[in-house]
């Protein structure tokens, strides 16, 4: 019964990773980029959200929602101004760069709001239900966080295998200038990939906090990574790699954790990663590019 | 008979190789013409530029009158100016009938007009019908070269610009494919041939050019440059 609330969490956990996941691997296939302030829009979400919510006393939905405006806003500003300006420029320049936005954005919220750690109300109205006379809780965070992950990959996944424009960014990310030649605008599609991806930040953000309720400036950056590890363990650029990835680094994580060692587990997490690329360089789902002439 | 597609002096570098010097031709109305020339000639260069991939150095490039050598591609597509890119680039990941809507992107005229085009090119192309919901990246050459004409069809252009469209194909094929090509012409279209298969093309074109190194060679009606001795030995081979 343990295991299975261990393994409930975990899920739970991977959830979140899987959203933030989602960010890196749209970005990874489309702008060709990795993206690393990406898990610092998260941190600035989840401030959003502690001051819309937890000090002006806004609904909690509109509180998420707001900081899903925000940071979608901010996520499309970025891309506009530090990497846009890059779109023919050595990969490495944009890498760079993208460290550099990431610093910037922790940098800015420390002077801001402080690096002191601030307390995060749960945004999760939800009850815990008991199971098994007892033996088995789990928390209302734990349930709407699975559950709000699964209904954004099942929207997600709609979305780009079934619309135009999701076979329009299908088709920038396979090959931008044929995506071109049928007149997709290849920075509008750049812009809303950039824009889902920070969506979906705001609200991996929100649920993160719930259950790890403790922000700082620097809240975003290790979740940040571990999604990153996700995403390129799911294969990068595909999207449910991204949701298994990010599922079972969780669930990695979580049994480390309880069974394994508390320190230890990172670098479980890691280990496996190398281990899964060592066996499948392009991750679980990822696909070999064919290419047919 | 109107001028349609016309290039003056263009030039093109990539970073500090000139790849395309002075080049200049025109392609009237209902016309066929071909560019013909050797690897490395400058051809895609040539056809990348005029559809914006690629931006000029200097020179010119006008459509139906208009300038489009400072537009972006996705724009150019709009105007009814359409390219079957060398090497095909079909979308892999998405079925025959994806790729095939994804070459109507740019159209608003309704679901009924689209429908229309997509049983005209089913008709033209009935190959595809058959393979409709098969993932591009598993068709055969052949039909991934006809996806690729099906696609650039769905925009309903008033020109094509076909790259190399019987590269690698068998002879049988080509023959196939230089039918579509005179049939898609007949139906009004303007094309822009680009062929190493100088042969073939020479037949079906009203007019050609010979590119070489970057700069136009030669030019003239295509029934005379077929019979031209330096044409003959340099690209047909006899
Ligand atoms: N991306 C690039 N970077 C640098 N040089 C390039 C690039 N693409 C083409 N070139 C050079 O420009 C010249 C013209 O190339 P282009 O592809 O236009 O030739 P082509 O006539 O289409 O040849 P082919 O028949 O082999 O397709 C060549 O010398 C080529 O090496
Ligand atoms: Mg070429």
């Amino acid at each position: 019964m343990q295991f299975l609330s261990y393994l409930i969490s975990g899920i739970s956990l991977g959830s979140v990773y899987a959203l933030i996941a989602l960010g890196y691997t749209m970005v990874y296939g489309i702008a060709k980029m990795l993206n690393f302030a990406h898990g610092d829009i998260i941190m600035i979400g989840s401030y959003v959200i502690f001051f819309a919510f937890g000090s002006f006393g806004w609904n909690p939905l509109v509180a998420v929602l707001f900081s899903m405006v925000i940071c979608t806003i901010l996520g499309v500003l970025i891309e506009r101004v530090a990497y846009r300006p890059l779109r023919e420029a050595p990969s490495l320049a944009v890498l760079i760069t993208a460290i550099g936005v990431s610093y910037l954005l922790q940098q800015v919220a420390q002077l801001l709001w402080t690096s002191n750690a601030k307390s995060f109300t749960s945004v999760v109205g939800l009850q815990k239900i008991t199971l098994f006379d007892g033996q088995l809780i789990i928390s209302g965070e734990t349930i709407v966080t699975i559950l709000v992950c699964i209904v954004i990959m099942v929207f997600l996944t709609l979305f780009v295998n079934h619309t135009v424009p999701g076979h329009a960014m299908l088709a920038v990310s396979e090959d931008r200038g044929a995506a071109q030649l049928m007149g997709v605008n290849v920075n509008a599609t750049i812009s809303l990939t950039f824009a889902i991806g920070s969506a979906l930040a705001a609200v991996a953000g929100a649920l993160l906090c719930s259950t790890y309720p403790s922000l700082s400036p620097t809240t975003g950056a290790m979740p940040g990574i571990k999604a990153f590890v996700a995403a390129v363990f799911g294969g990068i650029g595909s999207i449910p790699g991204a949701f298994i990835g990010g599922i079972l680094l969780g669930i990695i994580e979580n049994l480390s954790k309880a069974y394994i060692s508390t320190q230890l587990s990172d670098a479980i997490v890691f280990a496996v990663l190398i281990v899964v690329l060592l066996v499948k360089p392009t991750g679980l789902l990822g696909k070999k590019v064919n290419v047919k002439v | 008979m109107g001028e349609m597609l016309s290039v003056k002096n263009i030039n093109v570098f990539y970073g500090s190789i000139h790849a395309i010097r002075d080049v200049s031709f025109h392609v009237d109305d209902g016309e066929i013409v071909t560019l013909i020339g050797a690897n490395g000639a400058g051809k895609t260069t040539t056809m990348h530029a005029i559809s914006g991939l690629l931006k000029l150095q200097s020179g010119e490039i006008t459509y139906c009158g208009e300038i489009i050598s400072k537009m972006e591609a996705h724009k150019i597509i709009r105007l009814g100016l359409s390219q079957v890119p060398e090497g095909r680039r079909v979308f892999s990941g998405l079925t025959v009938q994806q790729n095939l809507m994804l070459g109507a992107y740019t159209r608003r005229d309704g679901k009924e007009a689209i429908q229309n085009d997509f049983d005209m090119v089913y008709e033209l192309l009935p190959r595809l019908k058959e393979r409709r919901g098969q993932l591009a990246g598993t068709l055969s050459g052949g039909e991934q070269q006809m996806l690729a004409i099906g696609r650039a069809l769905m925009c309903k252009p008033k020109m094509l610009l076909l790259d190399e469209p019987s590269m690698g194909l068998s002879p049988l094929l080509v023959k196939e494919i230089f039918k579509i090509i005179r049939d898609v012409n007949r139906n009004g279209v303007t094309v822009l041939l680009v062929e190493q298969n100088a042969k073939m093309a020479l037949e079906i074109a009203n007019r050609a050019y010979v590119l070489e190194t970057g700069t136009i060679k030669m030019e003239g009606d295509a029934h005379e440059l077929a019979n031209n001795i330096e044409v003959r030995k340099a690209y047909l081979g006899c």
